[in-house]
């Protein structure tokens, strides 16, 4: 229970800085704004940053925050006019689209083992409201071994962030477990893409899930990306071999080709490593407790 | 059967008042139809569409017959929307005060439409499906009738879906009753465009899963190092800073690039070398069409300096310079007089200068002189993010090295040096009140801009400083002046808004779906102004009355159909609400507007 409380403190967090970026720079009231009143801009700490490598650029323009209490009314200018008798244009933002990023799929090879991943995100809907499907998993001689897919409603809250709410359904070796799941997905400052589920199921279990990636342009077609990604749980879960609290963390590098943004082989290396519980019980199935995964795969964009 | 359709890459508009030119412009003509280097762009053309050389239409009569026909501008065979088989379509010659009757027969499995852009006319007459009329079903005619009541260039083109994108384009010239005052020994139709071999709704979902899908000009680890080495790792990541933080590419110069669009002069590719053919000593008036579906064009002629004579279809005092931008939806006539006997390259770079297309001005067929490369393109500047600096800190300029593209402009100081002498200096515009609307707190809008650049002495990022004299929109001035000498009665403001991330776009945050129309009061003397938000340049194009730009001071400046709005950027126009109905007003950037970029304005 006390991980529970971390995990949604964690999550909280993760909100927060979800809304950080957003609020730091938009909660200024317009009014107070130069362009307003010609005054000196605000003092907070970012503006400052901006002065002294922007010279003379005081002002950031804004993102996110609340609109203040006289901000205009974009019907305003209809006076109750509506449309006509003819029916309007329907546009993209009435259309939906779809998306399949397979990140990865790949084959895995440690001092002692092969395998084969796949992480691959799908969405299917309209602009701000759509259908997310996420599903992550490996495959050890032929088996599933862990499996996760997630199929969430994402909504668009702020200009680089959605949350997500929607279920869980974990597979391979031990017990299926069913988890509801709510959590965020955007683009941080500094272009981090980042992940922040948490997950509930019966017997009061929470886990925890921390994925974050960057992408680094080393030329425009060869890209390096850094990949972390942290899973914890509330509970020891003994079928699926899950301590409580930390369960794994995983950095990684992905070097990979675009040929076209759609195709890009890539090579990269992992390093896993298990904790506390979870380490016990990869012991004692005679597995390693922290690995170094070299891989080699290819990445779509469909 | 295939010399039948050999016809001349040379559009022949012999001014009236001087017919001989007629003829000698036909020889002309015939004697480049025959030539080899027509035969090799000729080639490469499927057997159906007429490219290059567009028949011309004149009276009082039209049959325009919209089909699915093939072409292929790249070496792979594609179906094109056109207009009686042609690409561009058939230029339509009218005349001001004739009543004229265009009968439209749609031959597509899909809906059709035509908009007379920048003509004056019934709002059941300027065919915008869903705002005007139903548009044109498939196997049906549509009769537009209306009297001409304007002179001057025009153009006109499909309203529906993306087939402004697949070929649907036209040039309208329309001979004033009385006398040009532009005189012109040679005149040609220039119009500009993008091709892309794709499905243009594949090439939208395509920014919707991945905004930079077309950007091949991102900021790599190569060029921070290099930027490390020539002005130390503060400055390198000074210079980054801002745009990382607000998760903004200041590369961001074109959503579409050359990755999938080959730019087309009169129909032709840049191999094809469309030419217009003069004698030296001529004047040789060039109206230029900014048909783009998604591109800003550069245009110039290297050597020759261009007199703009005649914009949106109005004549302005004549100004002269080296180049000019303009966006989809513009039109700009200009009068050069080469009097050397050799050829000039009409060059039109694209604004992100991925590409480009080009044409020859030729004495004889068959020549061509140097095509430059494109100019290396720029970042955006904190200009385009923040527009005003605000007074008093022009000091802060020296500082300016941690930002984009110092070394090819002042950065926010955007005022060029030759620019500075039209007259407005930087920070002398009275600083303006902003009102964002509540909608643009959201997830729709990506930045605000609090302190808006209203001066329009600024070409444009790429254009700053580059050593040529840019037009810009300072340097307009239509003669005659407004239309309506009433001062403004009212005043109403629309941000252009979007999260380019999420490929998005909008006005006030809200996209079309979610809008509800904009009242102009009828026969108001309305000011309208425009903020835009974003950090790509806008060219709002407003139906059915005419849009007269004013400087910040509020002294008019030019009658235009379609007003680019660059990132950062505060514009103000007035219009005279005399035109009864519904109107389409929207984002001439076709994705944006498909987006949601688009208001309905009802007049009533």
């Amino acid at each position: 229970m006390k991980l529970f409380a971390a995990a949604v403190m964690v999550l909280t967090l993760c909100s927060a800085r979800a809304q950080g970026p957003a609020a730091e720079m938009g909660t200024m009231n317009p009014d107070s704004m130069p362009g307003a009143d010609n005054g000196a801009g605000p003092e907070s700490p970012d503006n400052r940053d901006s002065m002294n490598h922007g010279g003379g650029a005081g002002r950031l323009p804004m993102q996110g925050g609340t609109a203040p209490p006289d901000a205009r009314d974009p019907h305003a200018w209809s006076d109750g006019y509506d449309f006509g008798t003819i029916p309007r244009p329907r546009f993209a933002d009435e259309h939906n689209f779809a998306a399949l990023l397979v990140d990865q799929l790949e084959y895995v090879r440690t001092n002692d083992d092969q395998s084969a991943a796949y992480d691959l995100q799908a969405w299917f809907g309209r602009d701000y409201d759509r259908a997310v499907f996420k599903a992550e998993g490996d495959y050890d001689s032929n088996k599933l071994q862990d499996a996760r897919t997630e199929l969430l409603w994402g909504h668009a809250v702020a200009v680089f962030w959605d949350t997500q709410l929607g279920i869980r359904h974990d597979s391979g070796e031990g017990r299926n477990r069913n988890w509801l799941a709510f959590g965020v997905q955007g683009l941080a400052p500094y272009w981090f893409e980042v992940e922040a589920t948490g997950y509930l199921r019966g017997g009061n279990r929470a886990a925890l899930r921390l994925d974050a990636s960057y992408e680094l342009l080393l030329t425009q077609k060869l890209i390096l990306q850094p990949r972390i990604e942290a899973n914890a749980y509330s509970k020891r879960d003994a079928s699926r071999g899950l301590g409580d609290g930390l369960s794994d963390l995983v950095p990684g590098l992905r070097l990979r080709y675009e040929f076209r943004r759609e195709i890009a082989p890539y090579i990269g290396v992992e390093w896993s490593r298990k904790f506390s519980d979870t380490k016990d019980f990869a012991r004692a199935a005679g597995e390693d407790t922290s690995e170094t995964r070299f891989v080699a795969g290819l990445r779509f964009l469909f | 059967m295939k010399t039948k359709r050999i016809s001349p890459p040379l559009t022949t508009l012999p001014d009236p008042s001087r017919r001989r030119f007629v003829q000698g412009l036909a020889a002309g003509g015939a004697a480049l139809g025959l030539s080899p280097l027509l035969g090799t762009a000729r080639a490469q053309q499927a057997p159906g569409t007429i490219t290059g050389m567009v028949p011309v239409l004149s009276g009082t009569e039209f049959d325009l017959t919209i089909a699915e026909t093939a072409v292929n501008f790249t070496g792979k065979p594609r179906m094109a929307t056109t207009v009686n088989g042609s690409i561009p379509s058939p230029i339509l010659r009218w005349r001001e005060g004739d009543t004229i009757t265009l009968r439209v027969t749609n031959r597509m499995s899909v809906s059709t439409s035509i908009h007379w852009h920048g003509i004056i006319l019934p709002t059941g007459m300027d065919g915008v499906p869903g705002v005007s009329f139903e548009g044109i079903a498939p196997g049906e005619t549509f009769v537009y009738r209306f009297k001409v009541e304007q002179s001057g260039t025009y153009w006109y083109h499909s309203h529906s879906g993306f087939q402004e994108q697949t070929g649907m384009y036209g040039a309208i010239i329309i001979d004033p009753a009385r006398g040009n005052r532009i005189r012109a020994d040679r005149d040609y139709v220039v119009q500009l465009s993008d091709w892309t071999d794709e499905d243009p709704l594949r090439v939208l979902a395509k920014l919707k899963k991945m905004s930079d899908y077309y950007n091949f000009n991102q900021l790599t680890a190569g060029d921070f190092f290099r930027d490390v080495a020539d002005s130390g790792l503060g400055n390198a990541l000074g210079k980054r800073r801002m745009w990382n933080r607000m998760r903004m590419n200041p590369t961001d110069l074109a959503d579409i690039s050359a990755y999938t669009y080959t730019f087309l002069m009169n129909g032709t590719p840049p191999a094809g070398n469309w030419t217009a053919l003069f004698k030296p000593g001529e004047r040789v008036r060039l109206r230029f069409i900014s048909s783009g579906t998604q591109s800003f064009f550069d245009v110039r002629i290297p050597g020759l300096k261009m007199t703009v004579v005649h914009v949106d279809g109005v004549d302005v005092e004549p100004v002269t310079v080296d180049e000019f931008r303009f966006g989809p939806g513009e039109t700009c006539d200009v009068i050069v007089e080469p009097t050397d006997d050799r050829a000039w390259t009409i060059f039109a770079q694209a604004m992100d200068r991925t590409g480009y297309t080009r044409g020859t001005l030729a004495p004889r067929p068959g020549m061509e002189a140097d095509v430059p490369a494109p100019d290396e393109p720029e970042w955006l500047t904190m200009a385009d993010m923040m527009g005003n600096m605000g007074q008093g800190e022009m000091g802060g300029m020296q500082n300016m090295q941690g930002m984009g593209s110092m070394d090819h402009s002042s950065g926010g100081m955007v005022h060029s040096a030759h620019t500075m002498q039209g007259g407005m200096a930087m920070g002398a515009a009275a600083p303006v009140r902003v009102r964002h609307a509540r909608t643009e707190y959201g997830p729709s809008v990506d930045m605000r801009v609090d302190t808006p650049r209203t001066n329009l002495d600024d070409p444009g990022v790429g254009l700053r400083n580059n050593g040529r004299r840019v037009l810009t929109y300072a340097d307009l001035h239509t003669i005659g002046g407004p239309l309506d000498e009433r001062g403004a009665e009212r005043e109403i403001e629309l941000h252009l808004t979007g999260n380019m991330e999420r490929y998005t776009w909008s006005l006030d945050g809200l996209e079309f779906g979610k809008s509800s129309p904009v009242h102009f009061r009828h026969n108001e003397r309305l000011r309208v102004i425009l903020l835009n938000d974003t950090m790509m340049t806008h060219p709002m194009h407003l139906h059915g009355m005419w849009s007269e730009q004013e400087t910040p001071e509020g002294e008019f400046l030019a009658r235009r159909h379609t007003i680019s709005v660059q990132p950062a950027q505060r514009i103000s126009f007035l219009v005279t609400a005399d035109a009864l109905g519904r109107w389409a007003w929207h984002c001439h950037l076709l994705y944006h507007m498909d987006a949601g970029m688009f208001r309905e304005v009802v007049v009533a």
